[in-house]
């Protein structure tokens, strides 16, 4: 397969945001995934997220694995560097990355395979440093690019595509990033738009480790019956908790919901999520409770979508190593080298 | 008749580990460099937690070997569990020195040593009343006792407690009170000194005395390392703890409080590379330090690292080979698997400091070396010189230097639109420019895989750019040739066929055992390889010589086959001198490895 970039000619009077982008300017090349694939909705959402945001393409740094999701970072945000790294490491290189620049912003792609089996690690211990980051995991349980195979996302009894039943015990990555102290957790659908685009833009705001599990059917491999994540298997089982609204400080509440199902979420920057509850007795501030939320939908064989959890005052991994606030990649020789000086105490000190 | 040598002799210490015997057995070896005479002190210590052996090894040599000798012409005998090995390693003529307490059978001696027993138990329980406190100064009487029978300045000794407990002074008196217990004890039961004796000398100079470990986490701070990602593994979790407490001391912004560095304990060794190359990647410089199972762990990164050509340090303090147990003894036998780690067509680039001198000098320049030549750079220290103390030169710095950041193109320079292609080689030099993140509004991104990629870094499966940015890559190795530090050439006092190739930690011993084989009518022409790629010095000294031995640590002969392979050399012009027992390399073994190989030599030589 080579590189097949898109026409750049567009309509005259295409939108522009803030920064005078299009949402053009947050496009990749054409991608290459199965025509329907979920991944290429999830790509088209955090295009539409950055464009709404009016957010610099160059200062996002996009980072995968490998895998038909990892493929992705290709296909958005052509004008952001973007790394694709090996199989369930992209949190490392991800973390590396945030070390040495805290001022970008860090969009790490994976897969259940990427995240839940081969990653399962670093996937877990990313998320335990906190670090300052979009994690979003394209989930379709089952592995793509091999042709197939169950993942560890699969559901206790989901079906192959030939058939075969799945014996073990699926990994929820949600109650995984809630207990492993993710400050921001939500689970999502593919096919809904309207709930992962604010989502992916309230985690791109949130200032700390914001996970978001995206169920995103596989249209060759895992979109038969007796698959639980089939489009139309999981449109049946959405059960979501809210639905939310992204709103910028400057931006006026337009939304219209019934009176007191709505709940303002101002963030850290002072930016809001309007939240509209769905499931009357969900807190997002309360830990235990959307555990137990999720327990609870997943034994009614239901789905739990939506904002799950949030921290809306998070600590990061920088603000854990009281690193300094200028980029480590931008300290310059003054900054780093002690000199002879300070090199002849420490020879005196050997002696 | 007993051993009769002055400045010149080898002490074993051995313990019983836990037993807070470490810090007084490096006050009787600091005591003796103190006064001018050279001594290197070499850990032994198995992988045990507490209550197990361990032994402390210390050479005095005021005519300067530094090297690991063999054989032990003073014991110090303080663990009854190894006592029949120990006593058995005593040169004929050597001398014992034991805690007398329990009467010891004669059975358990040998009468070819003098025995010295000094009832250090008895001594320390009649002063002391607590566990802790008649273990611990026990290990001073004994250092009190041998500074009597050694004749070691205890003028000297007592300074050096002075230093030692400096800011917790209420130490000082007790552990001086301690030493004279010792001292005092030896002085009235046996006729000091021994045959055995210190005498001040001035042979130390301006030396500094350090751990390898140490000085490459300083060289890194010096380098302008501000990523360290690491996961703990003997021997070098002493690296990444000195670096941590460098940078607590040289790298804290002085206004804010902040920290000019950042370091993550990591969950493996996976997660280690995979930061130090995201950092990498992002325009900081990182370095990971590991050992041999780590380089294994962390092989599909470096390959990742090598194709997407990203600056990365990587500190490999060598041990033994798998699991536990011999892992925590010395061995240089990661060459091969650094030299080529990873799958596809990956070579490396390495440095194989010989001391902590030079372990901060390559230490520092690897970050430069990394930068300029984008790529993961490995320095190859090992177990004996990283977690060893060892007398070095002092750690040279000059102010004019700069950080090297090697082909990065600016904000500038894409805003006036030079042309920026991630692998197009500009410079004919096999190296391309590189951007970081974030540099620019609308230029210089680019997106970073393994190999699939052309010059302007679009994805690529076409064979045609695979083989030219393969041929590229091939270039910077060659590049890379004329930048890693240069071979060190000995000659020998006079004309001869036979060169010896040696690295690393085996320069001492290889120094003195060329010496003993001149001295036997042996000469050889010595050459001291400090870098990978080889450079054409390397292969010319080798055409210049009939026979050249590879002196290393390790059973595969693994610099030999290296030296074959990339050099084109004749198999049987490359003598393999091996040695892998987990003891650090001695003159004695390889004066008797090439001095037996030289009579077969010229055995076959005579019709």
């Amino acid at each position: 397969m080579t590189y097949l970039p898109k026409p750049k000619f567009h309509h005259p009077d295409i939108e522009t945001n803030e920064l005078g982008f299009t949402h053009r300017d947050y496009e990749g090349p054409i991608s290459t995934l199965c025509a329907g694939c979920g991944h290429d909705s999830i790509s088209g959402a955090i295009i539409k997220a950055c464009f709404e945001l009016s957010i610099e393409p160059h200062r996002v740094a996009k980072l995968s694995g490998i895998g038909c999701s990892s493929k992705t970072p290709t296909y958005f945000l052509g004008q952001s560097h973007g790394f694709n790294t090996v199989h369930g490491r992209m949190p490392s290189v991800l973390t590396g990355a945030n070390m040495a620049n805290r001022d970008l912003l860090y969009l790490g792609v994976s897969g259940d395979g990427d995240s839940a089996s081969i990653g399962f690690g670093q996937f877990a211990h990313a998320i335990r440093r906190g670090v300052n980051m979009v994690y979003i995991v394209e989930n379709n349980g089952v592995y793509g690019l091999t042709k197939g195979q169950f993942s560890a996302t699969a559901d206790k009894g989901s079906k192959s595509k030939k058939g075969a039943a799945n014996r073990d015990t699926p990994i929820d990555l949600v109650a995984m990033a809630l207990q492993l102290g993710a400050t921001f957790v939500a689970r999502s659908f593919s096919g809904d738009k309207g709930q992962l685009v604010p989502l992916i833009k309230a985690a791109i705001e949130h200032k700390g480790a914001a996970f978001i599990d995206c169920i995103s059917p596989c249209v060759a491999f895992n979109n038969h019956e007796g698959s639980t994540k089939s489009f139309d298997y999981v449109r049946a089982h959405n059960a979501a908790l809210n639905s939310l609204d992204f709103i910028t400080g400057r931006v006026p509440i337009t939304a219209d919901y019934a009176p007191g199902s709505v709940e303002d979420v101002t963030l850290h920057d002072g930016t809001t999520i309007k939240l509209h509850k769905l499931a009357e007795d969900h807190d997002v501030r309360d830990k235990g409770a959307a555990i137990n939320a999720l327990h609870r939908i997943q034994a009614r064989g239901e789905i739990a979508t939506g904002l799950v959890y949030l921290d809306s005052d998070p600590d990061d991994l920088h603000a854990n190593l009281n690193t300094i606030a200028r980029p480590l990649n931008e300290l310059n020789d003054a900054d780093l080298v002690p000199g002879v000086a300070a090199l002849a105490k420490i020879n005196a000190g050997l002696r | 008749m007993p051993i009769q040598s002055i400045n010149d002799f080898v002490v074993r210490f051995a313990n019983v580990n836990g037993s807070g015997s470490a810090s007084a057995n490096q006050l009787f070896a600091r005591s003796i460099i103190r006064m001018g005479v050279p001594v290197t002190p070499r850990n032994i210590f198995p992988s045990n937690i507490q209550g197990l052996p361990t032994w402390y090894e210390v050479r005095v040599s005021e005519a300067g070997n530094l090297g690991a000798r063999g054989g032990t012409d003073l014991l110090v005998a303080m663990n009854p569990q190894t006592w029949k090995d120990d006593v058995a390693a005593i040169e004929p003529g050597g001398y014992i020195f034991y805690d007398s307490s329990r009467s010891i059978p004669k059975s358990q001696f040998r009468d070819d040593i003098t025995v010295l027993g000094v009832p250090l138990t008895e001594i320390c329980n009649k002063r002391y009343t607590d566990a802790r406190q008649r273990q611990l100064f026990k290990n001073i009487i004994y250092v009190g006792a041998l500074a009597a029978l050694l004749d070691i300045d205890i003028k000297v000794v007592e300074q050096l407690i002075g230093e030692q407990f400096k800011g917790k002074d209420k130490l000082i008196a007790p552990n001086l009170e301690a030493l004279h217990m010792g001292r005092d004890y030896a002085v009235q039961n046996f006729e000091c000194p021994i045959g055995l004796r210190v005498r001040h000398a001035d042979n130390v100079g301006d030396r500094i005395f350090v751990e390898g470990n140490t000085a490459a986490a300083l060289g890194a701070v010096y380098g302008g390392a501000t990523v360290c990602a690491w996961y703990p593994i003997t021997p070098s979790t002493s690296l990444a703890e000195a670096f941590m407490s460098y940078c607590q001391r040289l790298r804290i912004d002085k206004e804010t409080g902040q920290n000019k560095f950042a370091i993550v304990q990591a969950e493996d060794e996976l997660a280690s590379i995979g930061m130090v190359v995201g950092a990498g990647w992002n325009g900081a410089r990182a370095f990971t330090a590991t050992s041999g199972p780590g380089i294994s762990l962390m092989q599909e990164f470096l390959g990742l690292a090598y194709f997407a050509e990203i600056p990365a340090v990587i500190f490999d303090v060598q041990r033994g080979g798998p699991s536990t147990g011999i892992p925590t003894r010395t061995q240089q036998s990661d060459i091969l698997s650094c030299a080529y780690a990873s799958h596809g067509d990956t070579k490396h680039v390495l440095l194989f400091p010989e001391d902590p001198h030079e372990a901060f000098e390559f230490g520092a320049q690897a970050f430069d070396l990394a930068d300029r030549l984008q790529t993961p750079i490995f320095v190859l220290l090992d177990l004996d010189i990283g977690s060893n103390h060892r007398l070095c030169a002092p750690f040279a710095w000059d102010d004019s230097r700069k950080l090297d950041r090697g082909k990065v193109m600016t904000a500038a320079e894409l805003e006036a639109g030079k042309d920026f292609g991630r692998y197009l080689d500009v410079d004919g030099d096999g190296i391309p420019y590189r951007t970081y993140p974030g540099t620019h509004p609308k230029r210089g991104a680019y997106f970073t895989r393994g190999t699939t990629k052309d010059r302007y870094a679009r994805y690529s499966e076409e064979g045609a750019d695979y083989v030219d940015n393969m041929e590229r890559l091939a270039k910077k190795f060659e590049t890379a040739k004329s930048l890693v530090p240069a071979p060190v050439l000995k000659s020998a006092s006079r004309k001869t066929d036979l060169g010896v190739i040696y690295f690393g930690s085996t320069a001492p011993a290889m120094h003195e055992a060329a010496d003993m084989l001149a001295a036997k009518g042996v000469h050889l022409d010595l050459l001291r390889v400090r870098g990978f790629p080889f450079s054409s010095d390397v292969s010319d000294f080798i055409a210049e010589h009939e026979r050249v031995f590879v002196v290393e640590q390790n059973k595969d002969a693994q610099l030999r086959t290296l030296l074959m392979v990339e050099c084109g050399i004749d198999p049987a012009q490359l003598m393999p001198i091996l040695h892998y027992d987990g003891n650090p390399i001695t003159a004695r073994f390889v004066t008797k490895a090439i001095g037996d190989a030289v009579n077969q030599i010229q055995e076959r030589a005579i019709p």
